[in-house]
């Protein structure tokens, strides 16, 4: 066991390396230089070296290169071009609006998500299990983007229910930012929660038909209890695994719906950072997506491991 | 019958999408390079069926000649994950627990790790915006897919009595893997070439949305999406029909890829029944 | 500390809502844009956003715009001008403090324009300052400048966003923390979503009406539309989508305010490329397009048609748009006259903003109806600036030429148009060295003849300026002589 975690662990190491030098590379090679970004059109060419020289951008690609991986080892982002303040802080600001975001998306995409897999799955065949699945069909094909313009018409600015976007904060309380992140959570959780719906049903289906499972119907366990007691608990294992991925699908995938609902959250802070060549910025903010992801997935390989031994050899 | 019905809506609907943007080659009721603002905003007439957009141009024409757009970068997107991915999961099962084997499956990994549509964005945004960008964009994030799909299926092939008599027979892996095992994925790459169309389609319409798909004046759904936004409170069938011929061609995929699956897998078909 | 301060800035904020609740009648503002400030400091990047939110709020110059677009006396309450006008002695009003408590005087003065001109300045106008011979601190309210010759615009350059007056003791800092002399004192900024400002109790001037403002960051044009709509925000200034004002001006709950700016948009050409380079060419170009359909497709109606680069609301503005009507049928005899019978192929890199993208899209298909094949890419202002701007690689583009009076850069032969001309670079030569108004005003007409004849650029119209407002707010400023948001003047009707 303490072999493979350590192959693993040097696996991880050579993975997040060799993506600090590809997200390096790729940004690096972009046109566009953020000091003449930032300088305008006016600008004179020696205020432009002159700004290029305080941001750091006159030393040689591989020097900040190591300067980049280097703070980043002891947990220094670096200090972003145009906002001119350390990364980590922004960072850890913008997590205030993608966390929640992204958990509230989560919850009520699961929420859904469960009642909807088990009524089908219990329904099986029956007309109404396929207008349900005929339902999550429509909700996968619907781009979020156009979910939420329509909500946005519908319950901003028809309605009012709702602010048309933008993030209230936490300081007055946890109902009104919650609120503010109502709309977005919608509109990302409905392809979502139609996905895990359909996983839920199939893999219940797929351990109803287990032989336990007949046996226990068999020995005149009503058709509901065997769902509940048994099969529920079987069919969690993929339901798990999906409601994971999905997770870090949320963190950096609501960059069009915080675009929409302009929610100072981490994907527009990499969109913003895009367009004005904060490439440092850019940089940081991927890497540590980046990093995130792999880390999750080195813990549930352990985990895995733990559990299985067999995993521990070959694949 | 009913067994089919999936299959059958599916491919309907995706015909009728198929078909308009063949048509569209041959004939469209307007032309659309042709702008006439005092003809602009319309809602559905006569004379312009889905009605005219905020520079005058025909709605129906412009769908018809955007679901070409959109069509042509999923599938070319679907063509290098596959032309890619598919050798490469193909090798990795070939050298099984070998160097290029972890070697291959570790990219992967590494790829599954970046978040595709913030990387996506950052292609089109850093290189300029356009169709053959956003190809290579959605393109790239298809081949560990394919990889990893072809990969699992071939090392199961591996171990079957046929392959085994092949290997007897000395023939060398890569004659086995391309004689032998890629047919037999034929119907898996369908069924994930199905799925990995439709999500290309609405990634698609994602990067035209912010403005990083194909440029004007070639139309794209995603861009009329773009267009129509500031507009839908007073014009919303300029949301409402590119948006649904979006949705009806993904759902049209998703149900014939479903379909495809249960046709095709005796082993899930079974499980369902 | 960071934390605290937020917290008292929280707290604030929930004390002024409360008290809001109380009087019906409002003292604070929550004023929308489009874009945010990358930082605080208006003295070392061009973006406009940072002006936006502290000009005359929170930091002022020697001399400031009024909302008309005259200078008149900002920090400086009176100047004189020596014979020869090289010599300006300024008088500083006295008593004036920093937010931070520091008084403002000679040597702050001394200290900014030092700081902007200096060898390690990054000024994005650092040209404002370039004539500075010296600044010489004559007592503590008496500043002498010394310029190396006559300038006629120096009070106009002193009035500049990026000549404001800031203090050596919070230089350090500014880009976060902005400390100035104005009505308004920064408290909190949001990054992302908002700035907050509080009023400044030891104003010198007047005392503004509003307590507080707060200052949202609205980039996407249709959230914009629904935050206006929602009433989120009291005002948006520079409407990002001129196709939703009719509905505002509909609606009794809102006010739209339209004025002018000082934008020239025009088609700029690349004087340089072949077949650009012919001005038969450039003046077939001129005649394939139709103004009026490009200010009703891409601003839907709002905008002045121009005819050459000068903005229409100046007094010494020549309408010249007759040199280039629309004619289809002139512009392809013209293009036949230059070699191109069947036209030629060109590109037409277009920046982010909605003129631009939507009037490249209407210029391209007029373009194509004379028979010119115009490739459209849409760049972003970092690749426009890389490509456009400064590696002139490019046929053509649209954009706003937002600095006021500034048909000088035609004189200059590098500037990305490549128009190289001696007779204009000698008329500009005359005119800087020229102090008398009506010769100035006839060089200034001359000029203006020489570009729409040249045909440099395509000439399109005048940016308008457009805020919605909430139909109570009042003292908000029409036009954009200068990239403002003067709250100072602003008040609730009721």
């Amino acid at each position: 066991m303490l072999q493979y975690a350590f192959k693993r662990a040097l696996s991880l190491c050579l993975s997040l390396c060799l993506a600090s030098v590809v997200i390096f590379a790729v940004v690096e090679i972009a046109p566009g230089d953020p000091a003449s970004f930032m300088l305008g059109i006016n600008a004179q060419p020696d205020t432009i070296a002159a700004l290029r020289a305080e941001l750091g951008l006159d030393q040689g690609k591989f020097v900040r290169y190591l300067e980049w991986t280097g703070g980043m080892l002891r947990g220094d982002f670096g200090t972003s071009y145009t906002y001119r303040s350390p990364i980590t802080d922004m960072v850890v600001e913008r997590m205030w609006v993608s966390l929640p975001l992204a958990l509230y998306a989560l919850a009520l995409s699961t929420l859904i998500a469960f009642p909807v897999g088990l009524y089908a799955a219990s329904k099986r065949g029956a007309p109404s299990d396929f207008a349900v699945m005929g339902v999550t069909q429509l909700g996968i094909a619907i781009p979020n983007f156009w979910f939420a313009m329509i909500l946005v018409v519908i319950f901003a600015i028809k309605l009012r229910w709702f602010s048309a976007g933008g993030f209230a904060g936490w300081d007055d309380g946890l109902f009104i930012g919650l609120k503010s992140l109502t709309l977005p959570a919608i509109s990302l959780a409905l392809p979502q929660a139609s996905i895990l719906s359909r996983v839920m049903r199939s893999a219940l289906i797929e351990t109803l038909s287990e032989d336990y499972i007949r046996t226990a119907r068999a020995k005149g366990v009503s058709r509901t209890a065997v769902l509940w007691r048994h099969a529920l608990r079987n069919a969690m294992i993929p339901v798990l695994t999906i409601i994971g991925l999905q997770f870090s699908f949320l963190m950096a995938g609501a960059i069009i719906i915080e675009q929409v609902f302009f929610l100072p959250g981490l994907g527009r802070l990499v969109f913003q950072a895009i367009t004005q060549r904060d490439l440092i910025v850019v940089e940081s903010v991927v890497m540590l997506l980046v990093f995130a992801v792999i880390s999750v997935n080195f813990f549930i390989d352990l985990t895995y491991a733990a559990v299985d031994p067999r995993l521990r050899h070959g694949s | 019958m009913m067994k089919y019905r999936s299959l059958i809506a599916g491919a309907c609907l995706s015909l009728i999408v198929l078909i308009a943007a063949a048509f569209s080659f041959a004939w469209i009721p307007y032309d659309i390079t042709q702008l006439s603002i005092p003809d602009k905003l319309q809602t559905p007439n006569w004379n312009h069926w889905l009605g005219t957009d905020h520079f005058g141009r025909d709605i129906l024409s412009m769908i018809m000649v955007g679901a070409r757009t959109s069509l042509a970068v999923a599938l070319l997107a679907v063509g290098i994950g596959m032309g890619i991915g598919v050798p490469l999961g193909l090798a990795a099962a070939a050298g099984r627990g070998a160097f290029i084997d972890e070697v291959i499956m570790r990219t992967n990994d590494l790829i599954f790790a970046f978040p595709s549509l913030v990387i996506a964005i950052l292609i089109t945004a850093l290189f300029g915006a356009g169709a053959m960008n956003a190809i290579v964009a959605i393109g790239v994030f298809n081949i560990p897919v394919f990889a990893r799909v072809s990969r699992g299926a071939a090392l199961s092939l591996w171990q079957k009595e046929f392959i085994l008599a092949a290997r007897v027979s000395g023939k060398s892996k890569l004659r086995i893997s391309a004689e032998h095992i890629l047919p037999n994925l034929t119907n898996l790459l369908i069924v994930q070439g199905t799925i990995q169309f439709s999500l290309g389609i609405l990634a698609e319409a994602g990067l035209s949305y912010v403005g990083l798909g194909a440029q004007p004046p070639t139309p794209s759904w995603g861009r009329m999406l773009a267009d129509a936004q500031t507009m839908v409170s007073f014009a919303p069938h300029l949301a409402l029909i590119p948006g649904s011929a979006i949705i009806l061609t993904v759902l049209g995929l998703n149900l014939m890829g479903d379909g495809l699956r249960d046709a095709l897998d005796p082993k899930l078909r079974k499980s369902r029944q | 500390m960071i934390k605290s301060k937020k917290y008292i800035a929280a707290t604030a904020i929930a004390f002024a809502t409360v008290a809001c609740t109380g009087f019906a009648a409002s003292s604070d503002i929550t004023v929308a844009m489009q874009l945010e400030p990358p930082h605080l400091d208006p003295t070392s990047a061009a973006a406009g956003a940072i002006d936006s939110v502290l000009y005359s709020n929170v930091f002022e110059g020697l001399t400031r715009f009024a909302s008309d677009g005259a200078i008149v006396a900002g920090l400086a309450k009176s100047w004189d001008i020596s014979q020869d006008g090289t010599e300006y002695t300024f008088h500083l009003r006295s008593g004036v403090q920093f937010h931070d408590g520091t008084r403002m005087d000679a040597e702050d003065v001394k200290f900014s324009l030092d700081r902007a001109r200096a060898e390690d300045s990054t000024n994005a106008q650092k040209a404002l300052f370039s004539g500075i011979a010296d600044v010489a601190v004559v007592d503590s309210t008496t500043v002498k400048i010394t310029l190396d010759k006559p300038n006629g615009s120096f009070l106009f350059n002193m009035a500049w966003g990026d000549a404001v007056i800031v203090a050596a003791e919070s230089i350090e800092d500014i880009k976060t923390n902005p400390v100035g002399t104005g009505a308004f004192i920064f408290q909190n900024w949001v990054q992302g979503d908002r700035i907050e400002l509080a009023r400044n109790d030891n104003y010198w001037g007047s005392a503004p009406a509003l307590e507080s403002a707060t200052f949202k960051f609205i980039s996407d044009p249709t959230a914009a539309f629904a935050a206006v709509m929602a009433q989120d925000v009291d005002v948006f200034t520079s409407f990002p989508a001129p196709e939703n004002l009719p509905q505002f001006e509909a609606d009794p709950r809102f006010q739209v305010l339209e004025g002018s700016t000082e934008g020239e948009t025009i088609l700029s050409t690349n004087n340089k490329m072949p077949p650009l380079d012919n001005v038969k060419v450039r003046k077939a170009i001129a005649h394939a397009i139709d103004r009026q359909a490009i200010i009703d497709g891409a601003m839907f109606g709002y905008g002045t048609p121009i005819g050459t680069h000068f903005a229409p609301h100046h007094p010494d503005y020549v309408d010249l748009t007759s040199n280039s009507q629309h004619d289809p049928e002139l512009a392809k005899k013209l293009l036949a006259e230059a070699g191109f019978p069947n036209g030629f192929e060109t590109t037409l890199k277009l920046p982010p903003p909605s003129y631009a993208r939507r009037g490249g899209e209407i210029i391209a298909s007029q373009l194509r109806a004379v028979g010119i094949q115009a490739e459209i890419s849409n760049l972003e202002w970092a690749q426009w600036l890389e490509q456009v701007f400064r590696g002139n690689d490019y046929g053509l583009t649209i954009v706003s030429h937002t600095e006021p009076m500034d048909i000088g850069i035609y004189a200059r032969p590098d500037y990305y148009f490549q128009y190289d001309n001696p007779e204009f670079q000698s008329l500009i030569t005359d005119l800087n060295a020229t102090t008398d108004t009506e010769m100035r005003s006839e060089m200034l007409k001359k000029a203006q003849n020489i570009i729409s004849k040249d045909y440099v650029n395509g000439y399109l119209f005048e940016l308008a300026f457009t805020t919605v407002a909430d139909a109570k707010v009042r003292g908000l400023w029409k036009n954009a002589p200068t990239q403002a948001t003067d709250l100072t003047g602003v008040s609730w009707s009721d």
